[in-house]
């Protein structure tokens, strides 16, 4: 057995680790921190992506002990002191980016690196960052609507408007566009 | 806080993208999965799986593995004697026995992958170390790895008392000759490949003893009542001793429907044991276990006229089931029922045989039938284009079956119900900018640009929505709500779309409509989530049962009121007299009344509540057309989708957000069958794939954003005059990807390459061409 001591979502934590021990299964089964997803077991799919010191790392590829003396955030530790959605959370909201939502955790913790990481981010951007991350129910088309919303000011012109604007091409009727009142329902 | 969507109360939310209420815990990471849950002394799975893809259990020697730490025990075939599972749909013959897969291979080994031995330990670790000590001896037999050789007479037989590796036979027949007639004739070989399902979440099942006997457990599955039947029926249980409850499950695309050989043993486990027992698959599990799509060859020869006027069509298909006739049933009928699509084709030859190979079994994937179809008429379609030199979005305008020709009765036994083919033909060249996007390719061919433009076009319809379903409602004391659903979600947003409709049915705020749904011992009957039937059937039951309960309430309130009932009405969540406020109810004062003697002498004891099973049997018919663009790089053979344009008709929509994301996922596991997937086995019966490292599913860098358009031509056949949208994006994005890419490569003189279209497959074909 091996001491780890980690930070996790701002508490220390001080445990005995068998050495095989991967920082997934640390979180899940010792902190009992189950947001973070499995779904492979080549370190391929990103469903177990957490921040370590800031940045995202899938927790699969990495054993428990890696991580001695890290800050770690996973999913749990995301939202605000008041228990708020985090603005990556809350656009995943607002542009359905999550269906049966397994890799909504990771994707969610993938995206919020690469909005601190990059200084600009276009679509393309946002599709190269997140390629580590998969997804097989959305398509990634809304995934990456939520995070081009998110880069705001910082995404170029009209980066959102160009993903918006696919589904509204040709004046037909995109299905969200189609009813009408989407911009008003849609808080 | 929830974030609500600012539906405005008491309003209509019928049709409305209203923001998904189920979104928040999957969002913090509450949410849990099968995976998630491990209640006190539970004990874990690892299953001992076959190495060989075909031959003879000669023994399973399992003393050392019951000697190391931690295990509990192991279990074989013998061990557990449980019945074997029967074919998905059955035979109108009834069962047959010779056929069964069995839960555990005991005399004989069908597929690599296949659970041989469980072995139970305190913790995960433990079994999977000790499954390393179970020593298996296997005969090897000679294996049959592919569809075709499957059939040859000396093929190595799976089933030797069946006598043959055909399990299933369909044929059609109008005519003598299907070609008679025809000026033109062109056939091609084409093979939709097996691809795997790859939910997100893997397999998984948690079964433990229940609080005062029987077993309550925890299945990852789109349909907990076949879940629970399987179990029952291994078991020899009654139904109310065996309750099975669905967590949140992290995807299905139909490969989580019906009933797998591991729940069944996990559940017999928890049995024996009298303890919480849980398996999750890894990835590689899954990827050999969960039962896998399409995998289907097709000859096909189709016939016109000189002017494009279909004149028949001549199809023989070999659909691969894997090592067990099971599940493939499903795909296979549905594949040959969509065998005409949405054209007219007056002669018609059919034959489709299913045969069993030494793979893993296959099941439906989403489509399941429909994209084997439609891709291969679609490319049929486009060959004969080429041959005619006529265009192929002109050549499909020629051929398609008329809004005024519906509803019909297709020769393979399909009843379209309605539909605007055409319509959705015309929108989609008009929304994709058909004639610039060939304008743009022909200033790339006469220039010779190395990157060229491949446009591809597909027309389909497909088939939803059959069986039945129950939905009851429910006014709680408090005036909200209770929507029980026997459908079951995995990320279709259910909690939100049956909210939507009872809401609109009682004209209650979308947030006082509590849905029920994944519980057996809450919802008394139910059918499942698969072939996009949710929302018409789940819905079609819920409208019925709300309607009834409308009713009910303005019975009872025209009796406390001595009103009239036709003078009853419902406005503003109040239910009375039309145009007096102070002569009306809450719902929460009427469920209090219903209550009383007076109410029950009234509405007797079922008060507030109806229920429904609405049923469907002849199904519904979604349509639409799609278009991809391509590039292809000439020199490396990279193909680039740069635009996925779907037009789609699924009939009224509940929330157009919701259907949006259904066709955008769907899309997406079109393009990865067209250009990206297949799950091939070597020689041996080894499958290549067995890791998301060698079985890649695309990322987003793969693909650009979708198109989503639609038309809207209600059905008849429900009371909300909905289609499934559930699968249509893999119909119509297969065949439109793939003909995208032979566009482009149509200068090259390559008229046709299966799927998946790598660069690399590309780049030989194209230096093979070039070197001619
Ligand atoms: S579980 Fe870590 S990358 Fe798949
Ligand atoms: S939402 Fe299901 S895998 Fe992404």
């Amino acid at each position: 057995m091996v001491l780890v001591s980690v930070e996790v979502n701002g508490s220390s934590y001080q445990h005995e680790v068998e050495p095989r021990t991967l920082l997934v299964q640390y979180l899940r089964e010792t902190l009992g921190l189950t947001g973070t997803n499995i779904g492979c077991d080549t370190s391929s799919c990103g469903a177990c992506t957490v921040l370590l010191d800031g940045e995202s790392v899938k927790s699969c590829t990495l054993l428990a002990v890696q991580a001695d003396g890290a800050a770690i955030v996973t999913i749990e530790g995301l939202s605000g002191p008041d228990g708020a959605l985090h603005p990556v959370q809350q656009a995943f909201h607002e542009h359905h980016a999550l269906q049966c939502g397994y890799c909504t955790p990771g994707m969610v913790m993938a995206a919020v690196s690469l909005l601190a990481e990059e200084g600009q981010l276009d679509e393309r951007g946002v599709r190269e960052g997140l390629e580590g991350n998969l997804c097989r129910c959305t398509g990634y088309h809304n995934i990456v609507r939520a995070v081009l919303a998110c880069a705001g000011d910082r995404a170029p012109a009209g980066a959102v408007d160009a993903v918006g604007a696919v589904g509204a091409a040709g004046g037909a009727v995109g299905a969200v566009g189609a009813a009408g009142g989407t911009g008003a329902v849609a808080s | 806080m929830p974030t609500t969507p600012a539906v405005p109360r008491h309003q209509t939310v019928f049709g409305f993208p209203v923001q998904r209420l189920e979104d928040e815990p999957l969002l913090r990471g509450t949410a849990r999965f099968i995976a998630d849950l491990e209640p006190p002394g539970t004990c874990h799975v690892a299953f001992v799986r076959s190495q060989v893809a075909h031959g003879r259990i000669v023994s399973v020697d399992t003393d050392a593995a019951l000697s190391q730490p931690g295990v509990v025990g192991v279990y074989t075939a013998g061990d557990l004697d449980l019945p074997g599972l029967g074919e998905v749909p059955p035979l109108p013959t009834g069962p047959r026995p010779v056929l069964a897969r069995p839960c555990l291979a005991g005399d004989r080994v069908r597929f690599v992958g296949e659970a041989i031995a469980a072995v139970v330990a305190e913790s995960y670790a433990a079994a999977v170390d000790a499954a390393e000590h179970v020593i298996v001896d296997v005969a090897d037999e000679p294996a049959v790895v592919d569809p075709l050789s499957a059939l040859e007479p000396e093929a190595p037989l799976l089933f030797p008392d069946h006598g043959t590796n055909i399990v299933r036979e369909e044929t059609i027949s109008t005519a003598e000759d299907a070609l008679a007639g025809a000026d033109v004739v062109v056939s091609a070989r084409f093979v939709n490949q097996r691809v795997a399902a790859v939910p997100m979440e893997p397999n998984g099942t948690l079964a433990a003893p229940r609080d005062g006997g029987g077993l309550l457990c925890y299945a990852s599955t789109q349909s907990p009542f076949q879940v629970r039947a399987g179990i029952c029926r291994a078991l020899g249980r009654e139904p109310d001793e065996v309750q099975v409850v669905v967590p949140a499950v992290g995807g299905g695309f139909g490969a989580k429907g019906g009933v797998y050989p591991e729940q069944i043993v996990v559940a017999a486990l928890a049995d024996r044991l009298q303890r919480p027992v849980r398996h999750v698959e890894t990835r590689s599990e899954n990827l050999v276990a969960m039962s896998q799509g399409r995998g289907q060859v097709q000859d096909v020869e189709i016939g016109a006229k000189r002017d494009g006027t279909l004149v028949g069509l001549r199809v023989c298909t070999v659909t691969d089931f894997g090592a067990y006739a099971w599940r493939g049933g499903i795909s296979f009928h549905t594949s040959t029922l969509m065998a005409t699509g949405p054209y007219r084709v007056p002669q018609l030859e059919l034959s489709a045989y299913g045969v069993v190979t030494n793979t893993s079994p296959t099941g439906p994937y989403r489509g399941a039938g429909r994209p084997e179809a439609t891709a291969m008429l679609e490319r049929a379609m486009d060959l004969l284009a080429t041959e005619l030199g006529i265009d192929p979005v002109e050549l499909r305008r020629r051929n398609l079956i008329g809004t005024g020709e519906l509803p019909l009765t297709t020769a393979t036994g399909a009843s379209y119900d309605s539909g605007d083919y055409a319509g959705a033909l015309e929108h989609l060249v008009e929304r994709a900018g058909y004639a610039a996007l060939r304008a743009d390719q022909e200033a790339r061919r006469s220039a010779g640009d190395r990157v060229q433009l491949g446009i591809g076009v597909s027309v389909f319809v497909e088939v939803s929505g059959s069986g039945s379903e129950y939905g009851s409602v429910r006014i709680a004391p408090d005036g909200h709500a209770i929507c029980t659903t026997g459908s079951s979600p995995h990320g279709q947003g259910h909690e939100t779309t049956f909210a939507q409709i009872a809401a609109d049915v009682l004209q209650m705020d979308i947030h006082d409509i509590e849905v029920v749904h994944s519980d057996t011992a809450v919802v008394p009957r139910g059918t499942g989530t698969f072939g996009s039937r949710s929302g018409q059937l789940g819905g079609g039951a819920v409208v019925t049962a709300g309607e009834i309960v409308v009713d009910r309430a303005r019975r009872l309130a025209a009796e406390l009121l001595e009103a009239a009932e036709t003078d009853i009405v419902l406005a503003d969540g109040r239910i009375g007299v039309s145009g007096v406020p102070t002569r009306s109810f809450s719902w929460a004062e009427l469920a209090a009344h219903a209550a009383t003697p007076v109410g029950v002498e009234v509405l007797g004891e079922d008060g507030l509540f109806a229920e429904d099973d609405f049923e469907q049997s002849r199904g519904t018919y979604p349509f639409g057309a799609h278009l991809a663009v391509v590039e292809l790089d000439t020199e490396t053979g990279k193909v680039t989708l740069r635009r996925l344009v779907a037009v789609d008709d699924c009939g009224n929509m509940v929330n157009p957000m919701v259907v949006a994301g259904q066709v955008q996922g769907g899309l997406l596991q079109g393009v990865a069958q067209a250009l990206f997937e297949e799950m091939s086995v070597d020689e041996l019966g080894n499958p290549q794939g067995t890791t998301l490292a060698e079985y890649g599913i695309p990322s987003a860098a793969e693909v650009p954003s979708f198109e989503v358009g639609h038309t809207v031509t209600p059905s008849p056949r429900n009371p909300l005059g909905m289609k499934g949208i559930g699968e249509s994006g893999t119909v119509g994005a297969t065949p439109a990807v793939q003909n995208a890419v032979l566009d482009a490569l149509a200068p090259y003189g390559i008229a046709h390459l299966d799927m998946p279209l790598t660069s690399l497959k590309i780049w030989e074909a194209l230096a093979s061409s070039a070197g001619r």
